[in-house]
């Protein structure tokens, strides 16, 4: 049976980690590489590296730290942030990428996740959504979620989906960094509507909240989170470990 | 050494690099006076059957791989690389694969419930239907390896050396004689994508499943 996946999400800017990340036995607690190789033994199923650089010359060493991980890191790698165009796709890829995850570049651009699902295909393409409850309905927001785009999300991730999209995460702005648990109600919905695999985010706060998830939504496939990693308040191990106590299909 | 067959299927960065890992001489190329030096081929790819075999037929490597798997040199396939090595593909229409391996590949749709996604994509277990394949030697029974697939081979029992379970029992590594394929990705796997991968540098000419 396959597994639920539990993905870590690193955010890096100029090629380190934001956010004090505090373990023992890290030596360079903001270097990815390492923090990568630390997950990775640790358990996680995948990481994502998320690029919050603006600089050009940031996006070089957002490139060059991909590639030092790749060298050391040998489970799948997906990279989100500025990726607007298929050369962004190409750049990622060809330094170890194994997915590449787009978001405002999509709304900006809604022949993206086409094309690149074309060229590479639909497994490599992740459609990554903000989304929040306005009036009655779920509202797409862009620009790392500080604006509305006025567009009604489960039609923007249907289309998205039938543009080639192979996986979505949810990011749900109205539970994420609250600790309280997944969006369950918003995840459901979109589990209704796509046959592809969907990634819960946003408000996660301790081991239970992924079971109480994978238990309501067995659509859901993975659960992401960051801070609750890198702060230690949630041992990938000890949560998949409680997975499997519960009956939810876990690497161990 | 270890060569990766580079006929412009995929992105090799990552299966170079776990190689590397493990310590291994490693090689990428589609010279043939190259890949004859080779102690063990790697046929990888990505991508649609078709183009995949047709890139390699327009490289002139189809039948030179052929012979050099008669030869008893170790061979191994991974994820589309292992597909090419069955008769026939039904991706998208009838293609000709490599023929080393009795079977074909169909899509995953034909045999899993309607209900299952697909991609079969993240961690599933391995079943070994075989005991004792070198490949395996490093492994054991039930450890987790990374799938991404849409296409599976089928009719191919006689070969089949693993197998895990997606709604159905589906084919994860072959072996016939000293030709192997992986439908899952060893360089995704972790530490027990590096141990096949190991299992497979040491191999020798001639070591058969």
């Amino acid at each position: 049976m396959i597994t639920k996946r539990i993905i870590p999400c690193l955010d890096v800017r100029d090629g380190r980690v934001v956010k004090g990340v505090n373990f023992d036995g890290l030596r360079d607690v903001s270097s990815p590489v390492e923090l990568a190789k630390f997950y990775s033994d640790g358990g996680a199923d995948e990481l994502v590296f998320y690029d919050i650089t603006a600089s050009s010359d940031g996006r070089a060493l957002f490139t060059d730290i991909l590639c030092e991980t790749a060298k050391k890191v040998f489970i799948p790698l997906t990279v989100g942030g500025g990726i607007n165009t298929v050369a962004d796709f190409d750049r990622v890829l060809n330094c170890g990428a194994d997915k590449v995850s787009v978001n405002s570049g999509a709304i900006r651009n809604p022949d993206l996740i086409y094309e690149a699902s074309k060229l590479y295909g639909d497994q490599c393409v992740v459609l990554s959504v903000d989304v929040k409850r306005v009036g009655g309905e779920f509202r797409v927001f862009a620009k790392g979620g500080r604006v509305d785009t006025g567009m009604e999300a489960l039609s923007w991730i249907k289309r998205c989906v039938d543009n080639g999209a192979g996986e979505i995460v949810v990011n749900s702005i109205d539970t994420d960094g609250v600790k309280g648990g997944f969006d369950i109600e918003m995840l459901r919905a979109v589990c209704d509507i796509v046959s592809v695999p969907v990634i819960a985010s946003g408000g996660a706060g301790k081991s239970d909240d992924f079971i109480d998830l994978f238990k309501t939504l067995p659509g859901v496939d993975a659960g992401l989170a960051a801070s609750i990693f890198h702060f230690g308040e949630v041992d990938i191990r000890d949560l998949k470990n409680e997975m499997k106590k519960a009956g939810i299909p876990a690497r161990i | 050494m270890v060569a990766i067959v580079d006929y412009g299927v995929g992105n090799l960065f990552s299966l170079r690099c776990s190689l590397e890992a493990i310590g291994a001489d490693v090689v990428v190329t589609a010279d043939e006076e190259v890949l004859i030096r080779a102690d063990q081929i790697i046929l990888p790819g990505v991508g649609a059957f078709e183009d995949a075999a047709k890139k390699l037929r327009d490289a002139g490597l189809d039948d030179f791989l052929v012979e050099v798997a008669n030869s008893g040199k170790p061979l191994l396939g991974i994820c589309l690389g292992m597909q090419m090595l069955f008769e026939k593909s039904f991706e998208y229409g009838e293609h000709t694969g490599l023929g080393l391996i009795k079977g074909a590949v169909k899509p995953i749709a034909d045999i899993i419930p309607r209900d299952l996604k697909i991609p079969h994509i993240g961690w599933n277990a391995l079943d070994f239907t075989k005991t004792d394949c070198p490949l395996f030697k490093y492994i054991k029974d039930g450890d987790f390896v990374y799938f991404v697939h849409s296409y599976s081979a089928q009719d191919c029992e006689d070969s089949v050396i693993a197998t895990s379970e997606y709604g159905a029992t589906v084919t994860a590594a072959v072996a016939h004689k000293n030709v192997f394929g992986c439908q899952f990705h060893p360089e995704k796997s972790g530490d027990v994508g590096l141990s096949i991968l190991r299992a497979f540098v040491e191999m020798k000419e001639g070591e058969i499943c």
